[in-house]
């Protein structure tokens, strides 16, 4: 028999505060239009890459592979270690694509890189439910992912 | 070039305009249905009076990979109100990638009295028309379906590697990255879904969207699609084609571009490609 209370706070730790945080919230909600309305309200806050990070055309080392909402993701990293995160989307049906990155804007703002790394790609099944079909997965696992890449590059 | 009648397609009548849907909104005869990759658009607005039909959650059998059985294709069209009268109107985003995959799975039950809506999404919300929230209901319909015909449009894996041996024209419409292969190893990377990369021997890369205008999301003329599949790739209207991606949505808006807009008599989608075909024991595969 697994002992249930170290599980407990295993998954307790899962992600940094401020993003398991958003998870727990979402997690709230076992209605899947409430969760829906939630994650509509996320895309409804996401903020564009400002001109002082990036222009168009953003470079193709920025851009999610197999996004099909178009993504671009930039990871800039302060003296003192934390990182913020950058986002753009250039398809504007790319609700999903937006509403994630401004999560990630919000939940992974100043995290350490370690804790950049740490992230699970579970994330996104946690944050969208089950019913996510697979080529939208693929795009938005994509988006951490190439948060990640981004930033094991940094120094 | 705009209006659909004047861009020389074979069965231009399967096509209607965003006007034309505006204009219909408060027909009781047709039902508006949208079909889309992003499962948070339908519910963020729509069109006014449209239903959603979700490729993952409504076409799909949820144990089988495959698609609903007559009983289950019945009670979709009964719960939405369309009866066998009803015309349905397909639209969605991605350039109507899915509104046309949605409208291939209603050909595998024989629905013909089915259109699309050109442009889709995309240009209903570049042209400012209204799109609202409210989730309408509609009265159950009666609609008896026909069992599922797979043999008409629908091609499975045997059919295919006979279609390779037979040297007959397969269509990848995957981006080129997909049809070499050359992401599919690459560590860090997303994995499509299949252990190999490649395509299958033979095939033509074609993406799907190069059929598409992507200022407006409207399907290129007739002269155009024909410059693309016929006089670049030598396809002509009575081959036998089979058209494949990776699970068969967007091969599906190949084969209704090929099917409808250039009258092309015999081409198939299969719904397996890659993600069934880049796994498979014993097929080949070309990089």
């Amino acid at each position: 028999m697994p002992d249930v209370k170290v599980r407990f706070e295993i998954d307790m730790n899962k992600y940094p505060q401020k993003l398991q945080h958003i998870v727990d919230d979402l997690a709230f909600f076992t209605d899947q239009n409430d969760r829906i309305s939630i994650l509509i309200d996320y895309a409804e806050k996401f903020k564009e890459v400002p001109e002082e990070i990036a222009k168009r055309p953003f470079p193709d080392d920025n851009k999610v592979d197999f996004c099909e909402s178009e993504a671009y993701v930039w990871v800039v990293q302060n003296n003192e270690g934390k990182i913020k995160l950058y986002f753009a989307v250039e398809n504007p049906q790319g609700i999903s694509a937006k509403a994630l990155a401004a999560i990630f804007s919000e939940g992974l703002d100043g995290e350490t890189k370690e804790n950049m790394l740490k992230v699970s790609t579970d994330v996104v099944f946690e944050i969208f439910g089950q019913q996510l079909s697979m080529g939208k997965n693929l795009g938005l696992t994509g988006i951490l992912q190439l948060v990640q890449r981004q930033v094991k590059k940094l120094d | 070039m705009n209006d659909i009648s004047s861009r020389g397609y074979v069965k231009q009548e399967v096509l209607v305009s965003t006007d034309w849907v505006d204009n219909n909104l408060k027909n009781e005869n047709i039902r508006i249905v949208e079909s889309n990759e992003d499962p948070l658009l339908y519910p963020s607005g729509h069109i006014p009076g449209a239903v959603q039909i979700d490729w993952t959650t409504d076409l799909n059998d949820q144990l089988i990979r495959d698609y609903l059985q007559k009983g289950g294709f019945e009670k979709l069209l009964r719960k939405n109100g369309i009866g066998k009268d009803t015309t349905v109107i397909f639209y969605g985003d991605k350039n109507n990638w899915w509104a046309c995959y949605a409208f291939w799975v209603f050909q595998l039950f024989g629905f013909t009295n089915a259109r699309v809506m050109d442009g889709g999404r995309l240009k209903w919300e570049k042209e400012g028309r209204v799109l609202t929230k409210d989730v309408p209901t509609y009265k159950e319909s009666d609609y008896i379906a026909p069992e599922r015909d797979d043999g008409t449009v629908r091609a499975f894996r045997d059919e295919v590697l006979n279609h390779v041996k037979a040297g007959l024209p397969l269509v990848d419409v995957r981006s080129p990255q997909e049809f070499s292969g050359e992401r599919l190893h690459m560590p860090e990377y997303p994995n499509e879904g299949a252990l190999r990369g490649g395509h299958i021997p033979g095939a033509l890369n074609v993406p799907w969207a190069t059929a598409i205008n992507p200022e407006d999301g409207t399907f290129k003329n007739a002269e155009e699609l024909k410059d693309i599949y016929e006089n670049k790739q030598h396809l002509q209207s009575k081959d036998d084609i089979i058209a494949y991606c990776r699970i068969g949505e967007r091969s599906s808006h190949t084969w209704f571009v090929l099917t409808y807009l250039l009258g092309y008599k015999n081409v198939k989608n299969y719904d397996g490609s890659w993600t069934e075909w880049g796994n498979l024991v014993g097929v080949p595969i070309e990089k």
